[in-house]
């Protein structure tokens, strides 16, 4: 068999693929916003008094961590409807990966709240602190510099995993290039071109996270 | 509606079984590479060392999606006629072997640098310290996040679904469009995914948990 690789039909479609790849990039910063969300809200939960609470965040964590996103997405994508709700899959998609990425931030921004210690607080109110200010400066701030690394690089994953909303025709990189490929035939040189865009997106990611925690984070410690 | 039969059941678990097959394939032979990754990201030649840290980054900063695509149409493309387990097989081999490699280059270097030090002055070679000194106890340190890889593994053998491959849930898919009670066949193979996983999940946090206690 004497193949020739071929990445004209992938310049031609250049442009689609931009598009998609901006599409991906919002579909993701869509997920991780909302994602956010759910973590705070679920962290709130999770330590309240409210027992029958704190199960359920528990639970949800754990099915979701311990399930594939796959699957996930299929569930949603026909629970949805059966509730009456019809949503096209692209916004199907976003739900899907706000709730697969909601549980990973309710554990990593748990860990951050736990890694303050109440002393410290304390600490900061007898010295007068308001209690706004205790928050802002002794809660939050080294709460954030604890779980960013681990947050951000669960934000790339997100990112990464993106590329499964193809399975329900989401409008993002990996689908569009599912399409030129069945026009095409052209699977190889089609999926190594939106590889290699994917690593770019990622690495920009990685590059811009760095950048913010230099300027934000860059403090001693002790 | 069609009902959920035996038939259906036993569907579902033939995906299960390669589900398991994959991700111990995938798990063993990414172990026998990441170990090797790892060594070389922690070797003294600085040509290894930044092949492995490319390696693993190509790895990390693409989709396990777009590796099993690229390794899949690549193989067919390299004149080989493998079947398509195989290629999936190679696929998850790879991606394994770059986040093991990875996991373990960080339990190499958590080792303190005197306990190489040591080992050299008493005369041991690269292959004895390796492999006496500085692996059991690297390997004991990632051993939590090494579990928790695992979940990841046996999760994104999922993906290969989407490449056709007839794995658990791609049994559902096919079981969900004959009998179009999705959300209960769903929710039966996310069950079974649940089932594997959360006592991985559980053991590996036990095990965290229990570190974190002896560090303090």
């Amino acid at each position: 068999m004497n193949y020739v690789l071929d990445f004209s039909v992938v310049f031609e479609k250049m442009p689609d693929l931009l598009m998609a790849a901006l599409a991906t990039i919002g579909l993701a910063l869509a997920g991780m916003s909302l994602a956010l969300v759910i973590g705070v809200i679920g962290v709130a939960a999770r330590t309240s008094n409210i027992r029958p609470l704190r199960a359920a965040v528990i639970a949800f964590v754990e099915v979701v961590r311990n399930t594939p996103f796959l699957v996930q997405i299929f569930f949603i994508f026909f629970a949805l409807p059966m509730m009456g709700i019809r949503l096209n899959p692209t916004v199907t998609a976003i739900i899907a990966l706000a709730i697969n990425g909601g549980a990973y931030a309710i554990e990593i921004i748990r860990g951050g709240v736990d890694s303050i210690h109440k002393g410290q607080v304390e600490a900061g109110l007898a010295l007068g602190l308001h209690k706004a200010q205790v928050f802002r400066l002794i809660v939050l701030k080294p709460a954030l510099r604890a779980i960013y690394p681990s947050l951000t690089s669960q934000f790339v994953m997100l990112t990464l995993t993106t590329s499964v909303c193809t399975s329900i025709a989401a409008y993002e990189l990996t689908s569009v290039a599912q399409i030129i490929e069945s026009d095409t035939f052209r699977s190889f040189e089609v999926y190594f071109t939106i590889t290699l865009m994917y690593l770019v997106i990622s690495w920009m990611m990685m590059g811009l996270f760095a950048l913010i925690s230099r300027r934000f984070f860059s403090y001693p410690v002790r | 509606m069609g009902v959920i039969g035996q038939n259906e059941m036993l569907f579902l678990l033939q995906g299960l079984k390669w589900t398991l097959l994959l991700s111990a394939i995938g798990f063993i032979g990414g172990g026998i590479i990441g170990l090797v990754i790892a060594l070389a990201r922690t070797s003294a030649h600085s040509a290894l060392r930044k092949t492995a840290a490319g390696y693993i980054s190509i790895f990390q900063g693409t989709p396990l999606l777009m590796q099993l695509f690229v390794v899949y149409y690549g193989i067919g493309l390299l004149g080989f006629s493998i079947e398509a387990w195989v290629a999936v097989a190679i696929a998850f081999t790879l991606h394994a072997s770059a986040f093991l490699g990875e996991i373990w280059r960080g339990g190499i270097q958590a080792i303190p640098k005197g306990q190489t030090e040591a080992a050299n002055a008493l005369g041991l070679h690269y292959v004895s310290r390796m492999k006496d000194v500085v692996l059991p106890q690297a390997l004991k340190i990632s051993l939590p996040a090494t579990v928790g890889f695992l979940v990841q593994l046996i999760k994104g053998t999922s993906l290969a679904a989407i490449v056709g491959f007839i794995e658990l849930a791609r049994a559902g898919q096919i079981v969900s469009n004959q009998t179009y009670r999705p959300l209960l066949i769903f929710g039966i193979v996310g069950a079974i995914y649940f089932i594997i996983c959360w006592p991985l999940s559980l053991y590996g946090g036990r095990l965290e948990n229990r570190m974190a206690k002896a560090a303090r």
